[in-house]
């Protein structure tokens, strides 16, 4: 009988959800707490085998939700003692002025913006166990207009995934990503990054979801294989390896794991190859010169090489814009023999752009090509590196880290709004996730030394 | 007295004592007949014996000559034998050698001559002095030394130039004992820079060292150049004493 009401309440859940429109994304929110919009989603309960990955479930949602940098998630010892979870448990209405001890605790909608909540959206929500699936019934609601109930829904969705961890892990990631994506977050699901691990006793190229689950490895060489970076479009990643005796670089699909064709200048060393984002060029470093490594350009398969520039210094890590695909940055020992990053227009200029102490590397651009993350000791002693974002028009600087382990090999998601890099303290090195102003730190390695990481797009 | 004489003489006695015999005379012994006259036998004499040419090299032969006269017996020594009066024979000794001939004849008498052969060995070689067999890959561990930099510099420092030299002086013996061999020069950096810098240090490191040593003579076919960055340390302290040894050259046999 139990079952029975349940099919029905999910079949009429259904429908009614079927009818509703997604909502637009939402103008000019009122900020509850601090700036940005406040967020209030209680833990969702769920029935039969579901409930075993509600904890997963919760933690993710609230996760993804403080992670993105937009919104505010408010503390759960925040909430009311009762808490809806579908449509049918909400009360419309504004509280009765009598007193509030007398009005259900948290079934009406306005309790949720009153303190000490003071929440602007609400979601509720609940999992059930179906055809042996995970099925999530969510929806979300504007507390301000908890007056009219059915004007307050921005959506209500079904969600499915596998009936296991993961299954739960991934269908929180869409629900919350539903959400954000009201505020004009990208989500980043589908994203992953791509790494070097030291785990299996040499190193080789990883790959792992965005949050660090499903770690991969991509080759299986047995020997150094090293600074991988990703085409803007996500289908390819460049790395270098000394498979082939002197360090050359390699090319591999990102959707069919299988490596492309490159040729590689006879040169005792080349590296550091960045992909344009038309797919018409590459750019990397070589000694094929016989002097110091220096930049060339060529086709990407590694024909048709032209010299970029001639320095006496070493040239190296170029990046070319993802968003222009003309002006690229690098790093140079030019000038004093301390790295240096510098940034060359599509006329062929070159201007430094870091203030020539320390050793400055690893700049990687924003996917907007207006900022750029990178690595710098810049007040420490050598090694030392710390996180820094400039933006490249103003040359305004903003520091990261301070001093928490060496910071290196930044990279930015595409939302533009995190930052995956790689934390040394004490012997190995780890791959984190942050923001790009420096909070929300998540650790998403833990075996062996992972190091470089790279933030690759959703495959297209 | 000649054989008929003799006979005669016995016929005449003979019929002496027929015609005694009526009459038992006195018999008279005759005198026996004088023993025969020595015959008159010569000395035997060597007329000449001598090798041509009396110096020769070792594996060449020399020809002997004689003449000998009134011997029966005439005999070289060294293992011939028995040769004629009159002969030549080509001997070819492995050393000097004399060679002593003997004629004799049936009196005993004889008499000898010497020949000598000189044979003429070329100078010994000169054996070098007993050395232990030394593979190229044990020379270069034990006569050729690791060039250890500066901080992001890529320069031979004054205080390894005598380290490049005595360097130049093993490869280039190395290279000449052993032709085939050759050398890999990997270039190596601290942990502080960046991986990727540091991959381009490194092989600045390589190259500079390789420069200097073809400067000093060594052969630049026989010697490639590497970088290994910061990716395979020697140490992993942090600590200045580690960083030195990591910001270094090595030479190894190339594979």
């Amino acid at each position: 009988m139990k079952l029975l009401t349940s099919a029905i309440l999910v079949f009429a859940a259904f429908g009614w959800l079927a009818a509703q429109q997604p909502g637009p994304p939402i103008q000019g929110v009122i900020s509850g707490q601090g700036q940005k919009p406040a967020i209030a989603i209680p833990d969702f309960r769920a029935s039969g085998g579901a409930t075993a990955f509600m904890a997963s479930f919760n933690e993710t949602v609230r996760s993804d939700i403080e992670n993105s940098g937009a919104l505010t998630f408010v503390a759960k010892s925040l909430y009311p003692a009762q808490v809806p979870q579908q449509p049918s448990d909400l009360i419309g209405g504004a509280l009765p002025p009598q007193a509030a001890t007398q009005s259900p605790q948290g079934f009406r909608l306005a309790d949720w913006g009153n303190a000490p909540v003071s929440a602007n959206y609400l979601g509720i929500g609940y999992a059930a166990e179906q055809n042996n699936q995970f099925v999530l019934f969510g929806w979300f609601y504007d507390v301000s207009q908890a007056a009219n109930l059915q004007g307050a829904q921005i959506f209500g969705k079904i969600y499915t995934g596998t009936l296991d961890e993961n299954g739960a892990i991934q269908v929180a990631h869409q629900y919350a990503a539903d959400i954000l994506a009201r505020f004009g977050v990208k989500s980043l699901i589908g994203t992953r990054v791509v790494f070097v691990s030291n785990r299996t006793g040499n190193k080789e190229i990883w790959t792992m979801n965005w949050d660090g689950t499903n770690q991969k490895q991509l080759t299986h060489f047995g020997t150094i294989s090293a600074f991988p970076s990703v085409s803007p479009d996500g289908s390819k990643v460049a790395f270098t390896s000394w498979l082939r005796e002197s360090p050359r670089i390699m090319i591999f699909s990102l959707v069919t794991n299988r490596e492309l064709p490159f040729y590689n200048q006879r040169a005792s060393m080349n590296c550091c190859l960045s992909l344009s984002p038309d797919g018409k060029h590459v750019i990397f470093s070589s000694t094929a010169a016989g002097g110091p490594a220096q930049l060339y350009i060529a086709n990407p398969d590694g024909s048709g090489l032209r010299r970029l520039a001639s320095s006496r210094s070493i040239d190296t890590e170029p990046k070319i814009n993802p968003k222009t695909g003309t002006d690229i940055v690098f790093v140079s020992g030019r000038g004093g023999g301390n790295p240096q990053i510098y940034l060359m227009s599509e006329g062929g200029e070159t201007q430094r752009l870091t203030d020539g102490t320390g050793d400055a590397t690893n700049p990687a651009w924003s996917p907007d090509g207006t900022k750029i993350a990178f690595a710098w000791t810049r007040g420490f002693e050598p090694g030392n590196f710390n996180i820094f974002i400039m933006d490249v028009v103003t040359r305004k600087l903003q520091q990261l880290t301070n001093n928490e382990g060496r910071n290196e090999n930044p990279t930015w998601a595409s939302d533009g709004a995190h930052i995956v890099y790689a934390n040394k303290r004490g012997r190995d090195s780890q791959i984190w996730t942050m923001l790009a102003d420096g909070t929300q730190k998540k650790q998403l390695t833990r075996v062996g030394s992972n190091t470089t990481p790279v933030w690759a797009p959703a495959a297209q | 007295m000649t054989k008929r004489n003799a006979t005669l003489v016995l016929a005449a006695a003979a019929m002496v004592t027929l015609a005694a015999c009526h009459k038992k005379p006195v018999a008279q012994t005759p005198p026996p007949p004088p023993p025969p006259p020595p015959v008159q036998v010569e000395k035997p004499a060597i007329s000449f014996f001598n090798a041509e040419p009396s110096s020769i090299d070792k594996g060449q032969g020399s020809s002997l000559r004689w003449s000998v006269t009134n011997a029966t017996n005439i005999s070289l020594d060294q293992g011939i034998g028995q040769v004629s009066p009159n002969g030549r024979r080509t001997v070819y000794p492995g050393e000097t050698t004399t060679y002593t001939l003997t004629a004799s004849n049936e009196g005993g008498e004889s008499t000898t001559a010497t020949a000598t052969v000189t044979v003429n060995t070329p100078p010994p070689v000169e054996q070098p002095a007993p050395q232990p067999v030394q593979s190229a890959a044990d020379m270069l561990a034990g006569q050729v030394k690791d060039i250890y930099f500066d901080y992001d510099k890529d320069d031979i420092r004054d205080d390894q130039q005598a380290t490049l030299q005595g360097n130049a002086t093993a490869l280039k013996q190395i290279f000449a004992a052993h032709p085939e061999f050759m050398v890999v020069i990997e270039g190596n950096c601290d942990e502080r820079g960046s991986a990727e810098y540091n991959l381009a240090l490194g092989d600045r490191r390589a190259s500079k060292a390789k420069e200097a040593l073809v400067s000093l003579g060594v052969p630049a076919d026989k010697m490639r150049t590497i970088s290994y960055g910061k990716e395979r340390p020697v140490c992993t302290d942090q600590s200045e004493e580690c960083y030195q040894r990591n910001r270094h050259d090595h030479f190894a046999a190339a594979q």
